[in-house]
């Protein structure tokens, strides 16, 4: 007899072991998400996935789908809180989307728009984030980051490097380059690795190649993320 | 440096008649006049009165990043940044020469917005004060008043806006602050749907060009004791011009001429601007002054824009716009026009000129061409110059090793417009407001001269929405002697 949960009143069917947002993915059912990708191993950071099991908040990507779940996701309450995060997602760091290379092809910027978000709401911190250019390929933007750690996950579990951490705690926390100077021209990190793909936002970007992709060709562009995004990707 | 008009000498004893902001241009600034007992004129500025920090806040960034963000400067214009950025850039990524289909394609960029920008300031800011007088009534004295009174010259403004705007969107991607130039070429082509689209509509706006030219010139020549006269000043003009010095709004040497029309230097490789110009600070204004160096502050200062272009160049390549450049020359009696509302009319030869030019690219097929990008050997300084709708506009990027922007000068059309409006105003004040009671009609011929220019002061100051008007009179000791305002 297959499992299943429901998910907003819909039947996932998923199989042991399975996280809620990997059934969901699987069935076509889109949980916005950041720090998610199905590749890696869930961090749970982000909080962009929580649904409420049985009537408790929860992160979907850390939750194991059980049978009989009662899921609920795409809801006023949970979408409001979501924007929230966004929302503060875009003040603490610098997000200029104007003039940002991945600009329709961001995931966050895509999230936003997905969750209706108008404006950022709350005071911009502005931090002071100076770009590492030291690379002579790739161009490292602190501003933008939003400490999802999937490239520190990457560079670790794929690419065997450890080019990149997360140091600092609570609202301190920022991204590490490990070099003694700090500075990614001092790694061996390349172009081709794991870590220099999957970063969701602008941060890791190629360097001298900007704005290639014209308006109305760039991923976003052509589908909102809730159709972009399939199984979780 | 004195200039007449520019500094009372006991400014404590006078009034200050304040027009805040100024109406019906782009952006935000203001005039102050100081008057003594008997309404004298002792000092009359023109203020941009916030601060512009582009030229700081790129230092650090990408230069890829930098024709997509500092055409954020202005929402009018924005083409003119992002181009003159991506040809300092094509200097920077050694992009000697553009395949033909990328500089086609960002050619009718430009004239698609010069198109749009010339037509949004005739028709929408400018023809309330030419079609209803100076001090017509206030209430009449915009936009939907012309719609009023003559509702087929308002809707072609409307339209030959759009037009322009249509043209940007297909090479840009977007109407406003789009994205196609990049540093070495463009990100898309022409489809022929879009192309098709366009010639659908372009034989009318040729001719909706040419009736436009036909317009101001009728008001012009009709009262020409005001239009010859009006805030009148001689300076020296400058100018890119093309191949054979024909008018070219995208690429060419600079030309500059003095108040007769003889050249001061021509053939000038844009790339040696800042040996010939150099910008001045005075305390009062945000805005700097530049002047050429060869001449010094007190005489090098020059007027850009329609007026010097149209008169600086030998001939303009296409026929009918070659052909009102003619009778504007006849007009004049082959000297210089200096007067300022004669900008009017050569603005409007102007974009008969990007209308024809529009016209022919639209039958190249290179703009079909996929052929999009060059690169070459990697330069640490690029300067790129381009004719904006308001002037000659100078981007100046240096890059070091790691790819990033380390210096950054903008010369922006306006700024090389400073001592000229300043010089019209001036005018104006001297010759309708010295020893009258001060009414919004006569504050408004202060603004007349100022829109002559089409400033754009957005380039400095950011500033967007409506631009309401308040005039405070105001005594020696501070009281409130008068108050006009408009909303």
């Amino acid at each position: 007899m297959s499992l299943t949960f429901t998910l907003d009143g819909k039947t996932i069917p998923f199989v042991d072991g399975e996280t809620i947002i990997q059934a969901a993915g699987k069935a076509g059912v889109f949980i916005p998400h950041l720090c998610y990708h199905p590749e890696f191993k869930p961090h749970g950071s982000c909080k962009l996935c929580t649904v409420k099991v049985n009537g408790r908040h929860t992160a979907s990507c850390t939750m194991r789908a059980m049978p009989g779940m009662v899921v609920e996701s795409d809801t006023e309450e949970i979408n409001a809180e979501r924007r929230a995060l966004t929302q503060m997602l875009f003040v603490e760091g610098n997000h200029f989307c104007p003039s940002c290379e991945k600009s329709g092809n961001c995931q966050l910027q895509a999230t936003a728009y997905h969750l209706g978000m108008m404006s950022p709401h709350y005071d911009h911190f502005f931090p002071n984030r100076p770009v590492d250019a030291t690379h002579p390929d790739v161009l490292l933007d602190f501003n933008r980051c939003i400490l999802c750690s999937l490239c520190v996950r990457a560079s670790r579990d794929v690419d065997g490097k450890n080019v990149f951490a997360l140091s600092g705690r609570g609202i301190k926390t920022h991204l590490i380059v490990n070099a003694k100077s700090g500075k990614l021209g001092d790694t061996n990190f390349a172009l081709a690795d794991k870590a220099a793909q999957v970063c969701p936002v602008g941060v890791i970007l190629k360097k001298r190649q900007g704005f290639a992709v014209p308006i109305g060709e760039r991923k976003y562009d052509k589908a909102p993320i809730s159709e972009a995004v399939t199984e979780g990707k | 440096m004195t200039y007449q008009l520019e500094t009372a000498q006991h400014p404590e004893t006078l009034r200050r008649v304040a027009i805040d902001p100024v109406s019906r241009v782009e952006g935000h600034g203001k005039v102050t006049i100081l008057l003594d007992d008997q309404n004298k004129v002792h000092q009359v500025r023109l203020h941009i009165v916030e601060f512009r920090g582009f030229e700081k806040f790129i230092q650090g960034r990408p230069y890829w990043e930098v024709p997509v963000m500092v055409q954020r400067l202005c929402g009018i214009c924005p083409v003119s940044h992002h181009l003159a950025a991506s040809k300092a850039l094509d200097v920077i990524v050694g992009a000697k020469k553009l395949t033909p289909a990328a500089e086609k394609l960002r050619r009718l960029m430009h004239y698609g917005q010069m198109l749009q920008s010339h037509a949004l300031h005739f028709f929408h800011l400018c023809s309330p004060d030419l079609l209803f007088g100076f001090d017509s009534d206030v209430t009449q004295r915009n936009i939907v008043g012309v719609a009023m009174a003559h509702p087929e010259t308002a809707k072609r403004g409307v339209l030959l806006r759009k037009f322009g705007q249509e043209v940007i969107r297909v090479t840009a991607g977007k109407r406003v602050h789009g994205t196609g130039a990049v540093p070495g070429g463009v990100n898309k082509s022409l489809t022929i749907a879009e192309r098709d689209e366009l010639l659908k509509d372009i034989y009318h706006i040729v001719q909706w060009s040419r009736e436009a030219v036909k317009l101001i010139q009728k008001v012009h020549t009709q009262d020409p004791g005001l239009y010859n006269s009006f805030g009148i000043f001689r300076s020296n003009f400058m100018s890119l011009v093309g191949h054979n010095g024909d008018l070219d709004f995208y690429h060419g040497t600079l030309r500059a001429r003095d108040d007769n029309g003889k050249l001061i230097f021509d053939h000038l490789d844009y790339q040696n601007y800042d040996q010939v110009i150099e910008e001045e600070v005075r305390p009062w204004s945000y805005m700097k002054f530049p002047f050429i160096r060869s001449i010094g502050k007190e005489h090098g200062w020059y007027k850009v824009g329609p007026l010097a272009r149209v008169q600086n160049c030998n001939q303009i390549s296409t026929p009918f716009a070659e052909h009102e450049r003619k009778e504007f020359v006849d007009y004049a009696g082959g000297t210089p026009m200096h007067a300022p509302l004669a900008y009017h009319w050569t603005r409007m030869i102007e974009m008969l000129h990007a209308a024809e030019v529009i016209k022919e690219l639209l039958h190249d097929d290179d703009l079909l061409s996929s052929d999009l990008m060059v690169e070459g050997e990697r330069q640490m300084e690029g300067v790129g110059v381009i004719e904006a709708p308001r002037g000659t506009l100078f981007h100046h990027y240096q890059v070091d090793e790691n790819d990033v922007i380390t210096m950054a000068n903008l010369i922006v059309s306006t700024t090389n417009n400073n001592q000229a409006m300043n010089e019209a105003i001036r005018h104006v004040a001297r010759r309708y407001l010295h020893g009258r009671e001060i009414t919004e009609g006569l504050l408004n011929h202060i603004e007349v001269a100022i829109r002559a220019f089409d400033p754009c002061l957005s380039c400095a100051t950011h500033a967007l929405g409506k631009m309401p008007l308040e005039v405070e009179l105001v005594d020696a000791e501070g009281g409130l002697v008068h108050s006009l305002s408009r909303s």
